[in-house]
C-alpha cells in the first residue's frame, strides 16, 4: 500500500485534497494570465510624411468603428478635434485598436510602437487639433511639487482611483483603472483629454505645470516602498480584514489545535 | 505509579470519575483521579481543621517525572534551544533598535522589518518552546473536579432571606414610605446633574445647517489652486472641477457644507429640473456633500453624465438637476445659483436655496 | 500552619520548600490565603482547543493596552492646524491637523514607533474578530445556557464596546479614510428623528468637523472605554472562573464535574505559552503585513474622498447596511423621517444584539429548560440552533460583503449596481437557504452519528460468508468515541410536551392559550433530532430508541431517522 494510500482516512486527508487542488488551480491560473507589458513613452513632432503614413494606418484599423474620415459611425465616436494627446493615450495603452466593445476599454499591450503610433496621432491632430502631446520636461517628475500633486489628486482624482492611484469601480460595468502602469505622458494625456468616462481638466482649470505635479504624485508614490511590510493591495480594510481572519486567526487556531492536541500515547 | 497515591476504596465518590483509566487496549493511560470536597465527614480527616499538629499526610496527585525519560531529556534539549534562539531574537531587537535609523521611508522599512522580525521570532520561539515543555515535560495527566451545584444550599438561601429582611426591618426604609419617597426625590436632581453638565458640549443647532458660506458675489476658486475661473477657462464640454468659496481654503467647518463641483456641458445636454438660470454657459454647480451621509460625492462619469458618491454609490443625473438614480440617496444635490461677475469670473449668485448635505428632523 | 509536612515530597525540593517557609509563611501571615490559593492552583481546565478563542481576545486587549500606552507618548489628540515639514516629504508643506501630524511623526521619526502602532491596529482588528470567533464557539456549543447567561450578556456588551473602542481609536490620526467614516457616523446620527442634531452638534462640538471631536475620541479610546472593558472582562473571567468551564462531550464527563488539567502548572503553562503566540502572530502581521498607511491616505479634508472606502472590518456590516438600503424617506409637516440613514444604521445591529442577548432566555423558554449545563452541546446536536446561528451569521455575512462592494466590483468585473441590487435579495434569500442547508447537514451528521452506533466502524476488513454474500467487518467504536457520540441522550434536548390532557381531562397549562401554542411548535422545530440507537456495535437494523423524549416529542409526528419516515439502511 502506498504511503497516500495508507493515509486516505486520515482525518487531514479530505482537507489536503483540497487544498491541493487549490494550490494547483492557483498556479494554472497564474501561468495562464501573465502581465500585459507597459506601454512606450511619447513620441517626437508631426511631419507630414507622418500625416500620410498615419492616414494609411488609419484608413487599414480604424476606420471601420471610426470612419474614413474620422467622423464617427455607430460603432466610434468622432475624432476630429480630439487632439493627438488623446490618440497617443488611447493607442500607446493599448485600448485602441479596440478589439470588441464592452462597457470600458481595457489597458493591453500596445498592437503599434512608438513610431506608428505617432503618425496616427499626428493624422488625427492634422484634421481638426486638439490638445498637444506633451513634451518629455512637461511631464518630467524632476522638480515637481508632489505635497501640492497630493491635494490636487485627493481632491479631483482620487473618489475613482482611490487615495494612490489603485483604481476603483464605476457604474455599468465601468471601472477607474488602476494607474500602476501608466507613464507621466499618459496620465497627462488623460487629464487632458478625458478618456471615456473620465471628465476631462483642460489647462486652464489645471494648469500644465499642476498636471505634472499630479503625474508626479501618482508615479513617485507607487514607486515608494511600503515600510510597513506588503502593501496588501493599497485598497484599505478590505484586504486588511481578509488577512486579519486567514492569517491572524487561523495561525492562532493552529497553534491552539496544538496546544490543545490528545497527546500520543507514552511508551 | 500508576498503583500509588489512588484514593482508599471509601473515599471514592464522584459519579464521573472512573476508578482507573483502561481503554480497549489494554493500556493503562495516566491514572485518573478524582479531586473533590470531601463529605463533611471526611474534611475532619483530610483537611485537620480542628488538630493542626495532627495533619495527615496528603495523597500525591501529580506525578513527578514523565514515563519516558529520554524522550523528556530529548525534548528538554529542543525546549533549550528554542529558548536561546529566542533570548538571541531579543538581543537582535535591541541590536536592531539601536542600529536601524529612521526619518526616512527606506529606512523605516528596514527598521520595522529588523525590529519586527526579532520581536516576532523571539516571542514565537518562546511560545514553541513553552508548548513543548507542557506537551513533552510534564507529566500527562488527566484530573478530575468536582463540582457542587450552583444554586446554594437551602438553608444558606434563608439564613440570607433572614439577614436581608431583618437589616431591611432595621433600616425603616420598608416601613416608612416617606423617608423612601424624600430619599428617592432628594437624590433625583443630583442624578440629573450629570446630564446637565454636559449641555455646553455644543451649541444649539438652530439653523447653522441651513445656509453655507456662499454669498452672493463669492468667488468660486479651484479647490487646492484657489484660483478663481472664467467660464472661458472652463470651456470643454465633460470637465468637472471641485471649487470653494473664495477665503475659506482653510476653514473645514465652512467646506464641509460649501464644497461644490462645476461641470460643463455641451448645448442642449442641460434638462429641467436643472435651473438654467443659475447656470453659465452650460456651466452648472451642484454641491459636492452627498444628501446621504455627507461624504464629497465627485465622481463624475463623462459619458453617462452620471454624478456618483463612492461611499454607497447613491447616483446623480447632472444633467437634470442632480436628481437621484439610485442608491439609498434620496434627494437630489443642491444646485448653487452662479453668474460672471464684472471681472468676469464665475461666483455665486446667492447661497444655495435648500440645506446641503444629509437630511435632518428638522429640515422640511 | 506547617506545609512542609508532604510525605510523596518532591525529589528535587529543598528550595520549593524553603521558599514556602519563608515567602509562603510571610503571605499567608497576612493573608489567610493557603486553602483559596490551593484550590486555584488545583482549578481543573478542560482542554479543547475552541477553549482557547476567549484567549486571544483576552491576550489582543493586553497587547492592545500595552502599545497603547506607548503610543500615548507621543500621539498629540488636537485639531490644531499645522503645516507639515518632517520626514515624509510627499506631504512636505500640506496643511494638516496636529494629530495626523504627531501619527506621522510616530511612524517615520519614532524608533519602532510604525511597528508599534502597527501591531496596536492588528491586535484590535485580532481583538475583534476573536470575539466574534469566540462568541460563534459558544453559541453553538450552547456554553450561554444556564448558569452562564450573565457572561454572555457581558459578552454581547464587550462586543459593542469593542467596535466602539477601535472605530475611535482608527478615527484618531484624523486621516481621510476615517474622516470619511466620522462623516457617515455624524450624517447617521444627524438623521435621528427629534434628537439627531443636537447629538451631533453636543458630540462635535458644533457642525463638522469642528475642532474638539479628535480630543474627545481620544478621551473615550484611551480611559472610558478601556476602563469599561477592563472591568467587564474582569467580571468575564471572574464568572467564568467561580462557575468552572464548560467542557466538551466526552469520557467521564458529566455536568457535576470538570475534567482536564490543573492550572498549575499545566494551565499556566499553556495559556503563557498562548499569549506568546499570541503576540508573536500580532508582531508577524505587523512585520509583513503593512495596516493603515495613514500617509498614503493623506490628511483629512472634507471636500475630498477616495474610491473603495471601508471602515475597518468589524464597521463592515454596518456600511453595507447604508448601501444596500433603497432611498426611502418621507418629509411631512416640514419635518424629514430619513428611513434610508436610520433604518440601516440602528436596524440590523440592533436586531442582532438584542436577537443574542435574548437568546438564552427565549431558548429556555421555548424548551422548559431549568437545568444547569456544563457539558456543551455538539453543534449537530442542536440543529436548529445551529441552523439558526448559520443563517444570522450569512446574514451578517451579506452585509459584510456589501459593504466592500465597489473594491469586489472593481476586483471581480462585477456591475456596481448589479452587487447592490443581488444584496437586497440575497440578504433575505441567502438566510433562509443557509438555514435549511445547514439544517439537513446536522441531522444528518446525526444520522451518521446513529449509524455508526448502531453499525460500528468499518475495518476494511472483507468476508465472505458461507452463502457468497460480502459483508465489511465492523467493530464497535471505543469508550471514548462511545460516550462523544451518546453524549445527547444523557441530555434530552426537550422536556416530554404533553400535547394531550392528563387523566382528569385537564390540559397541560404552558400549552394553553396561543402563547403557549406558539411555545409548543417553537419546541417541536427546536428539538428536532434523530434518536439515538443506544445498542454499541450490533447490526440489529431497526435501532429501536431507547428514550422516546429524544425524538420531537409529539406521537402524530414521526420522528426523523431510520425507521422513520426515511427508508432504512442496511446493515
Amino acid at each position: 500500500m502506498s504511503w497516500i494510500t495508507a493515509r486516505r482516512r486520515h482525518p487531514a486527508a479530505g482537507y489536503a485534497v483540497v487544498l491541493l487542488g487549490l494550490i494547483a488551480i492557483g498556479i494554472v491560473y497564474a501561468a495562464f494570465t501573465a502581465p500585459g507589458s507597459p506601454a512606450s513613452a511619447a513620441a517626437p513632432a508631426a511631419a507630414r510624411q507622418d500625416i500620410a503614413e498615419g492616414q494609411a494606418l488609419f484608413a487599414r484599423t480604424c476606420a471601420t468603428c471610426h470612419g474614413m474620415n474620422a467622423q464617427g459611425t455607430s460603432a466610434g465616436p468622432s475624432l476630429i478635434g480630439v487632439g493627438a494627446a488623446a490618440v497617443d493615450f488611447q493607442v500607446s495603452t493599448g485600448r485602441m485598436p479596440a478589439a470588441e466593445i464592452g462597457a470600458e476599454m481595457d489597458r493591453k499591450p500596445p498592437r503599434f510602437g512608438a513610431k506608428q503610433t505617432h503618425e496616427l496621432a499626428a493624422y488625427i491632430a492634422s484634421l481638426g487639433g486638439g490638445p498637444a502631446i506633451p513634451a518629455p520636461e512637461q511631464v518630467a517628475a524632476a522638480g515637481a511639487n508632489v505635497a501640492l500633486g497630493q491635494q490636487l489628486f485627493i481632491t479631483n482624482c482620487a473618489q475613482c482611483h482611490n487615495f494612490v492611484g489603485a483604481g476603483g469601480a464605476l457604474t455599468y460595468g465601468k471601472y477607474a483603472p488602476p494607474l500602476t502602469a501608466s507613464t507621466p505622458t499618459q496620465i497627462y494625456e488623460a487629464m487632458l483629454t478625458g478618456p471615456e468616462a473620465m471628465p476631462l481638466f483642460n489647462d486652464s482649470t489645471i494648469t500644465p505645470s499642476e498636471k505634472r505635479d499630479i503625474a508626479a504624485y501618482v508615479t513617485e508614490t507607487r514607486a515608494e516602498p511600503n515600510p510597513g511590510g506588503f502593501s496588501l493591495g493599497r485598497v484599505g480594510p478590505v484586504t486588511e480584514g481578509i488577512v486579519v481572519w486567514l492569517g491572524g486567526i487561523g495561525l492562532l487556531v493552529a497553534s491552539a489545535w496544538w496546544i490543545a492536541a490528545k497527546r500520543r500515547e507514552q511508551a | 505509579m500508576s498503583e500509588t497515591g489512588e484514593y482508599p476504596d471509601d473515599l471514592q465518590h464522584g459519579s464521573g470519575g472512573l476508578a482507573e483509566a483502561e481503554d480497549q487496549a489494554g493500556q493503562t493511560r495516566a491514572p485518573h483521579r478524582v479531586i473533590g470536597t470531601p463529605s463533611p465527614a471526611e474534611a475532619h480527616i483530610l483537611l485537620a481543621t480542628e488538630h493542626p499538629d495532627a495533619a495527615p499526610p496528603v495523597p500525591r496527585e501529580l506525578p513527578a517525572d514523565p514515563p519516558d525519560l529520554v524522550k523528556a531529556k530529548r525534548a528538554e534539549r529542543v525546549v533549550a534551544t528554542l529558548f536561546i534562539l529566542a533570548m538571541l531574537s531579543g538581543f537582535a531587537f535591541i541590536a536592531s533598535y539601536v542600529g536601524f535609523p529612521v526619518h526616512t521611508v527606506d529606512r523605516v522599512l528596514r527598521s520595522n522589518l529588523a525590529l519586527g522580525t526579532s520581536l516576532t521570532l523571539s516571542l514565537l520561539f518562546l511560545g514553541a518552546g513553552t508548548v513543548i515543555w507542557v506537551r513533552q515535560l510534564m507529566p500527562d495527566v488527566e484530573l478530575t473536579e468536582q463540582r457542587k451545584p450552583l444554586a446554594s444550599p437551602e438553608n444558606d438561601r434563608q439564613a440570607f432571606a433572614q439577614t436581608f429582611k431583618e437589616g431591611a426591618d432595621a433600616s425603616q426604609f420598608i416601613k416608612r414610605p416617606v423617608l423612601r419617597r424624600t430619599l428617592i426625590a432628594a437624590t433625583v436632581p443630583l442624578g440629573l446633574a450629570p446630564v446637565l453638565l454636559l449641555r455646553d458640549m455644543g451649541p444649539l443647532p438652530r439653523t447653522s445647517l441651513r445656509h453655507t458660506a456662499w454669498r452672493k458675489g463669492t468667488r468660486l476658486v479651484i479647490s487646492g489652486t484657489n484660483r478663481p475661473l472664467r467660464p472661458a477657462d472652463f470651456d470643454s464640454p465633460g470637465g468637472m472641477i471641485t471649487v470653494i468659496p473664495e477665503g475659506y481654503q482653510d476653514n473645514d467647518v465652512e467646506l464641509a457644507k460649501a464644497a461644490t463641483i462645476i461641470i460643463k456641458f455641451a448645448p442642449g445636454q442641460l434638462q429641467p429640473p436643472t435651473v438654467m438660470n443659475w447656470t453659465v454657459d452650460n456651466i452648472v454647480a451642484y454641491s459636492k456633500i452627498c444628501t446621504h451621509v455627507g461624504c464629497p460625492v465627485a465622481l463624475y462619469e463623462q459619458t453617462t453624465h452620471h454624478i456618483l458618491c463612492p461611499c454607497h454609490q447613491s447616483t446623480f443625473d447632472a444633467t437634470k438637476g442632480a436628481t437621484v438614480l439610485f442608491g439609498p440617496a434620496s434627494r437630489p444635490l443642491p444646485q448653487l445659483p452662479i453668474t460672471t461677475d464684472a471681472a468676469g469670473y464665475l461666483v455665486a449668485q446667492s447661497d444655495y436655496h435648500e440645506p446641503v448635505g444629509p437630511s435632518f428632523w428638522e429640515r422640511g | 500552619m506547617n506545609m512542609a509536612n508532604q510525605p510523596a515530597g518532591d525529589a528535587g525540593g529543598g528550595p520549593v520548600e524553603k521558599a514556602l517557609a519563608s515567602t509562603g509563611t510571610f503571605l499567608d501571615d497576612r493573608f489567610r490565603a493557603a486553602k483559596s490559593t490551593r484550590t486555584f492552583l488545583r482549578k481543573i481546565f478542560p482542554d479543547h482547543w475552541s477553549f482557547l478563542l476567549g484567549e486571544i481576545a483576552l491576550y489582543s486587549f493586553i497587547i492592545l493596552l500595552l502599545t497603547g500606552t506607548f503610543l500615548t507618548f507621543f500621539f498629540k489628540p488636537s485639531m490644531t492646524s499645522v503645516v507639515y515639514h518632517g520626514s515624509y516629504v510627499h506631504l512636505d508643506g500640506v496643511r494638516m491637523s496636529e494629530a495626523y501630524s504627531s501619527t506621522l511623526n510616530i511612524s517615520f521619526d519614532v524608533r519602532g514607533g510604525l511597528l508599534m502602532r502597527q501591531i496596536h491596529h492588528w491586535a484590535a482588528d485580532l481583538f475583534m474578530g476573536a470575539i466574534m470567533a469566540h462568541m460563534i464557539r459558544i453559541f453553538f456549543t450552547g456554553a450561554y445556557r444556564k448558569p452562564r447567561e450573565f457572561n454572555w450578556l457581558i459578552g454581547i456588551v464587550l462586543f459593542t464596546l469593542g467596535m466602539l473602542e477601535g472605530l475611535f481609536g482608527y478615527s484618531l490620526p484624523d486621516d481621510l479614510l476615517s474622516g470619511a467614516g466620522l462623516r457617515i457616523l455624524e450624517g447617521v446620527i444627524q438623521s435621528l428623528p427629534i434628537v439627531g442634531t443636537y447629538v451631533a452638534f453636543f458630540l462635535f462640538g458644533g457642525q463638522f468637523p469642528g475642532d474638539v471631536i479628535i480630543p474627545r475620541l481620544y478621551i473615550l479610546h484611551v480611559l472610558l472605554i478601556p476602563g469599561l472593558l477592563l472591568a467587564l472582562i474582569t467580571a468575564h473571567l471572574f464568572f467564568m472562573f467561580h462557575q468552572k468551564h464548560t467542557q466538551m462531550p466526552g469520557k467521564g464527563h458529566t455536568d457535576q464535574n470538570v475534567v482536564g488539567q490543573p492550572m498549575y502548572p499545566y494551565f499556566m503553562a499553556k495559556t503563557g505559552a498562548f499569549f506568546f503566540f499570541t503576540f508573536g502572530v500580532t508582531a508577524l502581521l505587523a512585520t509583513f503585513a503593512q495596516i493603515n498607511p495613514i500617509w498614503l491616505y493623506g490628511p483629512f479634508t472634507p471636500v475630498a474622498i477616495s474610491a473603495g472606502s471601508q471602515p475597518d472590518f468589524y464597521m463592515g456590516m454596518l456600511e453595507g447596511a447604508l448601501r444596500m438600503f433603497p432611498s426611502w424617506s418621507w418629509n411631512v409637516l416640514g419635518h424629514t423621517f430619513a428611513f434610508n440613514v436610520f433604518i440601516p444604521g440602528l436596524l440590523p445591529l440592533g436586531l442582532l444584539f438584542t436577537g443574542a442577548a435574548l437568546w438564552p432566555f427565549i431558548e429556555r423558554w421555548i424548551l422548559r429548560d431549568q437545568r444547569e449545563h456544563h457539558v456543551n452541546d455538539r453543534p449537530r446536536n442542536a440543529p436548529t440552533r445551529t441552523a439558526i446561528g448559520i443563517a444570522v451569521i450569512a446574514a451578517y455575512g451579506v452585509f459584510w460583503l456589501e459593504g466592500a462592494n465597489d473594491v469586489i466590483a472593481a476586483h471581480f468585473a462585477i456591475p456596481l449596481y448589479t452587487t447592490t441590487v443581488i444584496a437586497r435579495y440575497a440578504i433575505f434569500i441567502v438566510p433562509a437557504i443557509a438555514y435549511t442547508v445547514t439544517k439537513r447537514i446536522c441531522l444528518g451528521l446525526q444520522r451518521k452519528d446513529a449509524h455508526l452506533l448502531e453499525h460500528g466502524v468499518e475495518t476494511g476488513i472483507i468476508r465472505q460468508l458461507p452463502d457468497g454474500e460480502y459483508i465489511e467487518v465492523t467493530r464497535p467504536v471505543d469508550e471514548e468515541a462511545y460516550a462523544v457520540l451518546t453524549a445527547r441522550a444523557t441530555e434530552p434536548q426537550a422536556l416530554p410536551q404533553p400535547t394531550e390532557d392528563d387523566e382528569n381531562g385537564v390540559p397541560d397549562p404552558a400549552a394553553r392559550g396561543s402563547i403557549g401554542k406558539l411555545r409548543l411548535r417553537l419546541n417541536r422545530v427546536l428539538t428536532e433530532n434523530v434518536p439515538l440507537p443506544i445498542g454499541n456495535g450490533h447490526s440489529n437494523g431497526h435501532g429501536e430508541p431507547e428514550r422516546a423524549a429524544v425524538t420531537t416529542g409529539d406521537p402524530a409526528r414521526p420522528a426523523v431517522g431510520p425507521g422513520g419516515d426515511s427508508p432504512s439502511e442496511s446493515a
